[in-house]
């Protein structure tokens, strides 16, 4: 029997119950990534205003790797395509869990691996005097970047959650809801990163 | 300051200098608090009541429960930001070219502490309360969307105002007013732990707020009644709506102000300070960015209070149901465009000025539509002069004064004289007293029953109203003419004896305000007490119109036993003219439910944010980081825990319905005319 298959993500396929049942968290999930957003809007505002307060500590040229922060950015892109084919895994091969989880681990690892390279981005910038409290340029940078960074950290958390309870659990409808929702995240911070490339890293070095 | 590193470690900054010996107000104060708080414990200790209070309320998803819970927190907050409120005045009378009784630092911090909790733990909370209580049965639901993230809000604010409450013992509060402007409220300018307690309550209570709006806004989204379009919405829903998009977005503005403000006294950023790249006129954005919604955010849900009181008291549906819809949401968006008439003076170029002091002035239009509205609701109706009515029609005089004064203040020059004088506290006076305040009792007095099951005193519930009415424009009139001639604001002695005699009637309205708190305790004592002479177990006590009435008084766990289909704008209404409000359904109307169970989730995470904000008030880091961890490992052990919910059989609930229906009609239906007498038992009868 040829199953015809919804657009997007949902608990079951043509089910309308669990369909609805699955429809509020969603969007309750979306509701609050528009307040988050809301607080990166106002981070990146801070930062434009206070971008030239460098009260004659470093500057942008003097603070900023182009070369980490372009890995940076491919690191976070790719995983958010990994995420994706996660995602994908638990719609069309939801009885072969191993790919799901396989998928979540490569996503893991590498919002990990930006995390590192973020932190090593920090600890270079303070070897050169950038430190947050030289000057309000430097605070505004850390608190927008590092706002991003404690996102990606929790959404590292929270995956490693995810996989617990998919080995607790297996694939219920609870745990398929709340990968859903931690997928939409993950690609929202992908979003905020891209601003921060262009707005931080771009704008302050090119 | 010099106390051993053994000592830092465990206690942090706390010392003996921490504790309320500075002043012997501050002692009474704190005193007062502490004997409170330990008079209640000793009362359920003494009552053996612990048990029901954990498994009946602290633990409880009902979001009537939680609702309930709300406005008791705003009515002990209240007390609280009255007596300050009055002390303000005694001081301001008294100290005419003389000191008068309370030191310059302790009238810093009751201004200081008066401001947030009638905003952010009276108000809120109030508002908060009265949408968890009413809307979602108004919308036909069973619940909110969320009922676990519910009592989390709940459980933040509630630690926000421990904070509050704890600051009065415990160290000193901030002296830097309810909008803690730096760079004073900097390290270097303000060193104690005072903005320290204010920044943590407020961090705690907008995240609570934060994900209420959320909560409430996806339950009006997702969970309204079959049948029930946009436009057969209740006009209360329809600004607890309103509220909670403003919430959404109005509240992290704050939480992103006051972490700044916490990043740069914690870790020497330079967010807002003097110097070093500091930007302070950036926090003035970013406060009033959140500030001027959060208005609107207090104002709505009265309004939406006042058109379901006008409509029943009137015995009329709303006249203008679509024009006030239409204007509450232009009001909503407005006030996002208007923030910068808080800071007229701050030095922007007149064009900016003009751009936002026409933008306020806008307001002014819808908010003239809802009264007009409201005025012609009344027109040739039924009116009864019951409690909440008074405080509706209290309102709308007060109000409109307090709007034209808004009206001249939006004029930027004539705001640069008026700035941070008495008349700007007598303007938002005007607005929050007559406009939330009143709502916000008027809702209290209106629902009562809904949720207890039996009314509140009227006598008393009157003589509360008035004093509240008479009180406030004897407080509050005599500002504007002392702000017209230079009064400034938050001034803790009077150098111009000319000042005098305004005060001195300022004085007494205080007094008279302070009458109707005491009135509003005794309305709730007495009622008690006489509860059995005026319940209404049948549940449409006023010959009510929408749907949260269709249900016993107190409703049950549920709400409703079958879901309601809906036809009409004014749903109940419409079952009581079609004969159909209390008919047994058939059998298959009634189908099994699920409810959620009680958890202890909630409160452990409020229990752990007090505890790590203290933590961090007093700089003691193992509490910090113990209340930080609670709180996240509450959340994923709770994510752990998959039955999480409880069945009512379609049986159970068959049975329940039919008892009450039996009820019903053994019943004799009361007239208007015997509203507020023992005979009604909350039967209408139906208009011929």
């Amino acid at each position: 029997m040829s199953e015809q298959k919804h657009a997007g993500i949902n608990l079951k396929n043509k089910d309308r119950d669990t369909h609805q049942q699955a429809e509020s968290p969603l969007f309750g999930f979306w509701v609050f990534m528009m307040s988050d957003a809301v607080i990166f809007a106002l981070l990146f505002a801070t930062y434009g205003v206070m971008m030239h307060n460098t009260a004659g500590g470093p500057g942008t040229h003097q603070s900023f790797e182009l070369k980490s922060a372009f890995i940076e950015t491919v690191l976070l892109l790719v995983s958010s395509f990994t995420f994706g084919m996660a995602s994908l895994s638990m719609k069309y091969r939801p009885e072969r869990l191993r790919h799901l989880v396989g998928w979540l681990i490569v996503t893991l690892l590498l919002g990990m691996t930006f995390l590192g390279f973020e932190l090593h981005d920090f600890h270079s910038m303070a070897g050169k005097g950038a430190v947050p409290h030289r000057s309000g340029f430097l605070s505004a940078f850390f608190a927008l970047v590092s706002t991003h960074g404690l996102h990606v950290a929790s959404g590292c958390v929270w995956t490693i959650i995810m996989l617990i309870q998919l080995g607790v659990f297996g694939l219920s409808d609870q745990v398929k809801t709340r990968i859903m929702r931690l997928g939409l995240f993950w690609h929202f911070l992908d979003i905020i990163w891209v601003g921060i490339f262009s707005v931080v890293y771009l704008q302050g070095l090119l | 300051m010099n106390a051993s590193p053994l000592w830092h470690f465990f206690f942090g900054e706390l010392n003996y200098n921490s504790l309320p010996f500075y002043s012997p107000i501050a002692t009474i104060g704190a005193g007062a608090e502490v004997f409170g708080a330990l008079a209640a414990i000793a009362l359920i200790t003494y009552l053996g009541k612990w048990r029901y209070i954990w498994k009946e309320w602290l633990t409880s998803l009902d979001h009537k429960k939680i609702g309930i819970m709300y406005v008791m927190l705003a009515l002990v907050m209240l007390s609280r930001g009255v007596i300050e409120g009055i002390m303000m005045r005694t001081q301001q009378a008294m100290a005419i070219n003389n000191p008068g009784y309370l030191p310059p630092e302790h009238f810093g911090q009751l201004f200081s502490t008066h401001g947030t909790i009638m905003i952010f733990f009276m108000a809120m909370p109030f508002l908060t309360g009265l949408i968890n209580v009413v809307m979602p049965q108004q919308i036909g639901a069973r619940d909110v969307r969320f009922p676990l993230l519910n009592a989390i809000s709940l459980w933040m604010t509630v630690a926000g105002a421990g904070m509050i409450l704890i600051s009065l013992v415990i160290g000193k509060f901030s002296t830097g007013g309810w909008s803690g402007y730096p760079p004073y409220t900097e390290l270097h300018t303000m060193p104690s732990v005072g903005p320290d307690y204010w920044i943590w309550a407020l961090t705690l209570s907008s995240i609570g707020t934060t994900l209420t709006g959320l909560n409430f806004a996806v339950t009006i989204y997702k969970e309204r009644a079959p049948g029930m379009s946009f436009f057969k919405l209740p006009l209360f829903t329809w600004t607890s709506l309103c509220t909670s998009i403003l919430m959404i977005f109005a509240m992290p503005p704050l939480t992103v102000c006051t972490l700044m403000l916490a990043l740069d006294r914690y870790a020497d950023f330079h967010f807002f300070t003097n110097g070093m790249g500091g930007d302070m006129m950036n926090y003035a954005n970013l406060f009033w960015l959140f500030g001027h919604p959060e208005v609107y955010i207090l104002i709505l849900p009265s309004f939406g209070v006042f058109s379901e009181v006008f409509a029943t008291f009137s015995s009329k549906r709303l006249y203008g149901y679509k024009s006030l819809v239409i204007a509450t949401m232009v009001i909503a968006v407005l006030s996002f465009t208007v923030w910068l008439h808080h800071f007229f003076t701050m030095g922007q170029s007149a064009g900016v000025n003009a751009f936002f002091g026409i933008a306020t002035m806008l307001i002014g239009i819808p908010t003239g539509v809802k009264i007009y509205d409201w005025m012609l609701t009344m027109y040739r109706g039924r009116v009864r002069l019951t409690t909440p009515m008074l405080y509706s029609v209290l309102f709308m005089v007060l109000f409109v004064i307090g709007g034209l004064t808004g009206i001249i203040l939006a004029t930027p020059p004539v705001d640069f004289q008026l700035h941070n004088t008495t008349f700007l506290v007598a303007h938002f006076h005007n607005m929050l007293i007559p406009g939330t305040l009143f709502g916000m009792l008027a809702g209290y007095n209106f629902w009562f029953p809904k949720a207890f099951g039996f009314r509140l005193n009227e006598a008393l519930g009157k003589l509360s109203a008035w004093c509240f009415g008479i009180g406030f424009v004897l407080a509050f009139f005599p500002l504007y003419f002392t702000g017209i001639q230079g009064m400034p604001r938050r001034a803790q002695e009077i150098y111009n004896p000319a000042f005098a005699p305004y005060m001195y009637v300022a004085e007494v309205g205080a007094v008279i305000l302070g009458l109707g708190l005491f009135a509003l305790i005794a309305q709730l004592l007495v009622s008690l007490w006489q509860h059995k002479r005026t319940r209404v177990p049948l549940g449409d006590p006023w010959d009510a119109r929408s749907l949260e009435w269709w249900s016993p008084c107190p409703a049950p766990e549920m709400n409703f036993y079958t879901v309601p289909k809906v036809h009409d704008r004014d749903q109940f209404m419409w079952m009581k003219e079609h004969g159909s409000a209390y008919v047994l359904p058939d059998k298959d109307a009634y189908e099994d439910i699920q409810m959620p169970n009680n958890s202890a989730t909630a409160v452990v995470m409020g229990a752990a944010g007090f505890v790590g904000a203290f933590g961090l008030v007093w700089h003691i880091w193992w509490m910090a980081i113990l209340g930080l961890v609670v709180v996240w490992g509450a959340v994923i052990a709770r994510s752990f825990i998959t039955h999480t919910h409880h069945t009512i059989s379609a049986d159970q609930l068959r049975d329940q319905h039919k008892a009450w229906l039996d009820k019903v009609a053994a019943a004799q239906p009361v007239s208007r005319d015997h509203e507020t007498d023992p005979t009604n038992q909350g039967l209408a009868e139906v208009a011929p």
